[in-house]
């Protein structure tokens, strides 16, 4: 029980960081950025380029991958979302839009980076192991881990305390009264995009150490991203991160307990959430912000 | 007026037309006649990885024949093209991309990659008279009433039962688990892996343990087959993407035994996902090992990674079939566009395999598993990883 304990704190950790950047963009602009996956993917192969194949440190990887996502972010909202956004009405026009542009970044990836599954060497050696195997982790993993909470903790004060937080925190409560305070829509919805992109490129250059990268990886990941913001509640932080360790242990304990009936893991956990969201649609933390 | 603006028109175009005809170099005139490969499979998403190897080993070994003056079929030479269509993994796109292929009258096509995409080609395949060449491994499709299919690689029903009986007898291993996917091949590819260990007398300590596709961190799947400990933890149909990721996680783990798959593996791959971990991993490749490569599959090798940057292991096995069309083709000049023509050689072929050191020859094969002769002879080559590179453990024959 206690490695099972582990592994979900472990996922969850990383699973919250993924739904952290999903869930800031869907709160600022109603947009549900199908293409979140791929910039997760960007990031993983953006550090292993600089990590691995330029040989330069892994901060350096992890924060190129950030810059790199920071910027696509804010082109993309600039030039894609602002003006779709601007001149239709219809929801479904963004969501068209988001897949467009996860499958063109599918393409980009592919064409820039290849098929096959990337890996970095292992930032940290060794295995921390308790009691003879009773709970294992390496240490590399505990690293990651720990980062992506105090990425997490980093990301809940800026939002919180700084100037542009709090104008993201207007614009996500009520568009309207935000503008009338003289919050700048068009300026703070580029910045909240490229911080929402930022958050995958970063959580994709920490996780390549631990998962590799490959092409395929940003349908899955951003299927499991919508996973923990439906639980915790669309555009809401605190919601997404609750999503993201609740799915982690979800996760861990079902692949154990029920690992004797097959795999129906996700089977369960899936049926669980069409049962939970028909009893509260609006997830565990309500409405944006809280 | 309008008939000298015309009469102008014509002798400007009459003049271009001329001009272009005087200027084109003599050898386009010479061109030799275009022979059309297929290939349908899956070159996009999660299992790209398979089918790009695929298209790049035929593009790379059409540029080589083309660049050294075309294939010679009967008293023709052609050029060969590559027609591709990615099939998404999706049975219904694979339809409708072998339909794609009959409207353009092609006849022989390679792919696809998975089980039920090979499946349900197989009636289009069958009334447009095609020929493919699948990395599919149900065994419906190469059994008599089914002609039209040849499958492309090893079957992991035939490479399993000879890796687990050597690992047996020179590893003393007694007891296996086996872990695969949730999806139609890699299950497949374990219970017929179950079904040899047992057959063997090796014990199966676990074999209902599967993960996602899309699992990205194995350490959960993995806890409950490791603490069974058996002597070989077998990747039943591991695709390239998960496999390092699996020998990490096992290792992790504090597992100590042996690992295998049946699938064939890319060293660069595992290196950069597993590093040392993965030291003594076995998996079944094709022929680029010093040991057995010829200078044909160097050629190839450097061919491809000047093409696409980067050679992918896969490519060992998957640089065949386009051979063994061309072979055939050139046994039979009849069978160009004449798939009944093609069967009936295929009883008979044996061509020189270039590829291949030690005289091997590219024979169509099969009796033994499908009781007519619907299988590739590509060497079934045990491979051992170790420090960035595959080593040959043994080497066997189908049939």
């Amino acid at each position: 029980m206690e490695q099972i304990i582990a592994n979900g704190l472990y996922l969850g950790a990383q699973y919250a960081l993924i739904a952290l950047g999903l869930t800031l963009i869907f709160a600022l602009m109603n947009v549900l950025n199908f293409a979140h996956g791929q910039m997760y993917v960007i990031g993983g192969f953006v550090t292993y380029t600089v990590y691995a194949q330029l040989g330069l440190p892994f901060v350096v990887g992890v924060a190129a991958s950030g810059v790199t996502l920071a910027i696509i972010g804010a082109l993309v909202q600039k030039f894609l979302f602002g003006p779709v956004i601007r001149k239709s009405v219809r929801e479904e026009s963004t969501m068209l839009l988001a897949a467009g542009l996860a499958f063109l970044l599918d393409a980009v990836v592919l064409l820039l980076f290849g098929e096959k599954q990337r890996g970095v060497p292992k930032i940290v050696n060794g295995i921390f192991n308790y009691n003879d195997y009773t709970i294992v982790m390496p240490y590399d993993k505990i690293l990651v881990g720990v980062l992506a909470i105090l990425a997490i903790a980093a990301f809940i004060l800026y939002m919180q305390y700084s100037k542009t937080g709090r104008a993201m925190r207007a614009l996500a409560q009520d568009k309207v009264a935000a503008q009338l305070m003289g919050v700048d829509v068009d300026r703070y919805s580029i910045i909240g995009f490229a911080l929402g992109a930022m958050l995958a490129g970063v959580v994709g250059g920490l996780l390549v150490t631990v998962t590799g990268i490959n092409l395929g990886m940003g349908g899955p990941t951003s299927i499991k991203a919508f996973m923990m913001v439906m639980i915790g509640g669309a555009g809401v932080i605190s919601g997404a991160i609750a999503g993201g360790f609740i799915l982690g242990m979800l996760e861990s304990v079902g692949l154990t307990v029920l690992a004797a009936y097959g795999d129906i893991t996700y089977l369960v956990i899936f049926a669980s959430l069409m049962v939970f969201l028909a009893i509260r649609p609006q997830g565990l933390m309500g409405k944006p912000w809280g | 007026m309008l008939n000298r603006r015309i009469f102008v028109q014509t002798a400007v175009v009459a003049g271009i037309a001329a001009a272009a005809s005087l200027a084109a170099p003599q050898g386009a005139w010479a061109a030799n006649e275009k022979l059309r490969i297929g290939f349908v499979g899956v070159t996009s998403g999660p299992a790209a990885a398979w089918g790009i190897s695929n298209v790049r080993s035929m593009q790379t070994r059409a540029a080589w024949i083309n660049e050294t003056g075309g294939v010679k079929i009967g008293d023709k030479t052609y050029d060969v093209e590559i027609v591709t269509f990615d099939d998404q993994k999706d049975p219904k796109r694979a339809i409708a991309g072998m339909e794609k292929m009959a409207q353009e009258r092609i006849h022989y096509v390679v792919g696809p990659n998975v089980d039920d995409g090979a499946a349900a080609v197989r009636p289009v395949a069958e009334q447009n008279n095609i020929i493919y060449f699948p990395y599919a491994f149900p065994k419906s499709l190469y059994v008599k009433p089914a002609s039209n299919a040849v499958l492309g690689m090893v079957a992991n029903y035939q490479s399993g039962p000879a890796i687990y009986k050597y690992l047996q007898d020179k590893k003393g291993v007694k007891k296996v688990a086996f872990v695969c996917a949730n999806e139609s091949d890699p299950l497949s590819q374990r219970e017929s892996g179950v079904a040899a260990a047992k057959a063997l007398g090796l014990t199966v300590v676990s074999d209902n343990i599967t993960y996602q596709v899309d699992t990205t961190d194995f350490t959960p799947v993995l806890t409950p087959v490791v603490r069974t400990q058996p002597d070989l933890l077998v990747l039943s149909g591991a695709a390239p993407a998960n496999t390092p990721q699996l020998i990490r996680a096992a290792r992790e783990l504090g597992y100590k035994g042996l690992i295998s798959a049946e699938t064939a593996q890319d060293a660069a791959v595992i290196k950069e996902g597993a590093g040392d971990l993965a030291n003594g991993f076995i998996s079944v490749g094709g022929a680029s090992t010093p040991e057995i490569a010829t200078d044909a599959m160097r050629e190839f090798v450097a061919r491809y990674t000047k093409m696409f940057g980067e050679y992918n292991d896969e490519s060992n096995t998957k640089v065949y079939a386009l051979e063994y069309i061309f072979e055939t083709l050139k046994a039979n000049p009849k069978a160009i566009d004449n798939v009944e023509e093609f069967k009936k050689t295929m009883e008979t072929l044996a061509a020189e395999n270039i590829f291949m050191k030690g005289g091997a020859k590219l024979k169509y094969v099969g009796m033994t598993s499908f009781g007519q002769k619907r299988q590739v002879s590509v060497p079934m080559v045990v491979n051992e990883y170790r420090n960035g590179k595959f080593e040959t453990l043994f080497i066997a024959e189908v049939d």
